[in-house]
Formats: structure tokens, C-alpha cells, sequence
């Protein structure tokens, strides 16, 4: 058993409106960043996972991803275990 | 007279409103703890709004592996009524006994200010006793009441008459469809956005939402007998 550094990233599902990420795109606008578009806004985890490797860590945290972390109808997310990643 | 479990998370703030909307109906309406497991032989169990768990992660994401949650899903599985209001429509969603999600409302405030919905379905526990089309004026008070859902699932509750209240007049959120309010596939589970316990009385500004409160008094058939009632010091007394 070991610990791993898994990161998780949350995201509204694309096809979906994110206001949030549009106000941030207005204010970075306004700040005079004209080059940025598309911005979204998402959320970022850090979990510590004792597993016997990483894959097995992965994979819990992917259950907990479909279990509480994201919400399906809403949401996408992907994983990154120290420093490699993995979808 | 109809026993109403009204549960209690941390964070809900609309849970004594919505005990004494029932009350004023006419049911014997009382508070279930989160940590609590016994529903108390109820009939309709409402979860009422508020900021449970203080919205941490997703509005309604903790709250949904509550303890009395299990219960709750086996009431709803054996065709009980389920009410969700605000942040109850939101626990629902992420519980999966409902369809779709709710996420931040489209033009990013916190809203609380009345709107106007019209109902569209009068076949549920909770709007038997309004008419068909009528539009109540009730008001919202919520973040996150932008109610999310895949296309085939929105064509799939339109076709199957499973919006229960829609938005006229403006879309507040964002909504899908303008949705305010659905059903499940069974009809016995109804969440809505807006709050009707808070218009169940003139002195409230309305009373556009009481009939919500007296269609599930109205409801033919108890499941259990009245006079049944578990004893339990847990519970909350009022």
C-alpha cells in the first residue's frame, strides 16, 4: 500500500451554458485580455489514496468520481495520478 | 389526515415554513432528522429548502447520502409521495429520483423574488387540486435553480407530461423548457424550484401555493392507519 496524489478536474459539460466562466471572459475583457475566448470554469480536487498501485488508485477514485464528485448530468471530469496522466 | 415527514439537514432553512404549511392543510405533519431512519409510518415525506451542507460541492450532493435518505428512496420506490422543494428539488436530482440537475442560475445572482408559474400537470399528489394552465404567483429564493437535463430526456418528460410547473412571463434561471417543476416517471415524486410554502396564507402576500400543501391532504387512501405512531425521543418535537 502506498498513498497516491490523485487530482481530479471537474467541469461543466460543454454543451452546457457556464456562466460563471462567461463573467470571468467579460471581466478579462475588460482588463484588456481581448485575446481570450471560450473560458469555462471548473473545479479542481486533491485526494490522497492509499492503493496497492496506481492503477488501483485511478480506479477508486474514478468510482468516486461517478459515485459523488461530479454529477453525470451535468458535469465531466478527469484524473491525473502523481503527475501522470490518465482519462 | 395525512402523516408528513418533513426532513431536517443541516442547512435547510425552510423546513419550519413548510411544517406549518402542511399543518395549516390539515396534516399531522412532523420533523424527521437527517440522521434518522425512521420515516414514522408517513405518508408524504417533503424535504424542504435550504443550504444543506452549506452547498458544499453540489447543492443537494452531500445531503443525498444522508442517512434518512435510504428511507426515503424506499418510500419513493413503494410509490410514496415525495415532495422537494428548492434545495429538496436539488436533493432529489442528485438522489436520482428525479431527472436531470440543477446548476447556477443562468444570470449568475441569487434570485428571491416572486415569479410566475403556470401548472401543466394536475395528475401528481401535489397540484390535484389546481387547474390545469392556471398560473400562481410564488416566490424563488435560490443560486442554483437552472433545472439541466439532456435533450432526450426533456423530450422524453414533455411527451410523457412529466413537467409539472413551467416558468411564464420570464425564465428567472435559465431553465430547460423553462422548467420549474417535474415528476418522475411514477408520478409520486414532484420537485420544485419556486417556494409554495411561502404563499399558503393572504398574510404572506398570496396563497397561490397552499393547494399544494391540500391536493396531498386531499389524496384518497392513506397507506397506513393514523393512529399509528412510533415513539421515538430522537425525533424533533415541536
Amino acid at each position: 500500500m502506498s498513498a497516491f496524489r490523485v487530482e481530479v478536474r471537474v467541469m461543466p459539460r460543454a454543451a452546457l451554458l457556464d456562466p460563471q466562466g462567461q463573467a470571468i471572459e467579460h471581466a478579462l475583457h475588460a482588463l484588456g485580455f481581448g485575446e481570450v475566448a471560450r473560458v469555462r470554469m471548473g473545479k479542481h480536487l486533491v485526494l490522497e489514496v492509499k492503493a496497492a498501485s496506481r492503477d488501483e488508485a485511478l480506479e477508486r477514485a474514478r468510482a468516486m468520481c461517478e459515485r459523488l464528485l461530479a454529477n453525470p448530468v451535468t458535469e465531466d471530469y478527469d484524473l491525473a495520478v502523481d503527475g501522470g496522466a490518465a482519462r | 389526515m395525512k402523516r408528513v415527514a418533513v426532513i431536517v439537514f443541516p442547512g435547510s432553512n425552510c423546513d419550519a415554513e413548510t411544517l406549518a404549511a402542511a399543518r395549516a392543510a390539515g396534516s399531522d405533519a412532523y420533523f424527521v432528522w437527517h440522521r434518522d431512519t425512521d420515516l414514522q409510518q408517513a405518508d408524504v415525506v417533503i424535504l424542504p429548502g435550504g443550504f444543506s451542507y452549506g452547498d458544499y460541492l453540489r447543492s443537494g450532493a452531500i445531503a443525498r447520502f444522508s442517512r434518512v435518505m435510504g428511507a426515503v428512496t424506499e418510500h419513493a420506490h413503494a410509490g410514496g409521495a415525495v415532495l422537494g422543494i428548492c434545495n429538496g428539488f436539488q436533493i432529489l436530482c442528485e438522489a436520482g429520483l428525479l431527472p436531470g440537475g440543477l446548476m447556477r442560475n443562468a444570470r449568475l445572482r441569487f434570485l428571491s423574488r416572486p415569479v410566475w408559474v403556470r401548472v401543466e400537470q394536475t395528475d401528481t399528489p401535489f397540484t390535484s387540486l389546481y387547474e390545469n394552465g392556471e398560473v400562481l404567483e410564488i416566490p424563488v429564493a435560490h443560486g442554483d435553480g437552472r433545472y439541466v437535463v439532456e435533450p432526450r430526456t426533456a423530450a422524453e418528460l414533455e411527451a410523457t407530461e412529466r413537467v409539472v410547473w413551467r416558468y411564464v412571463r420570464d425564465n428567472p434561471n435559465g431553465s430547460t423548457n423553462e422548467i420549474a417543476g417535474v415528476t418522475n416517471a411514477g408520478r409520486n415524486v414532484v420537485g420544485i424550484m419556486p417556494h409554495p410554502e411561502r404563499r399558503d396564507a393572504p398574510a404572506l402576500g398570496g396563497q397561490d401555493g397552499a393547494r399544494v400543501f391540500h391536493s396531498m391532504e386531499a389524496r384518497h387512501a392513506t397507506q397506513h392507519a393514523a393512529d399509528v405512531r412510533a415513539v421515538d425521543d430522537r425525533h424533533l418535537r415541536v
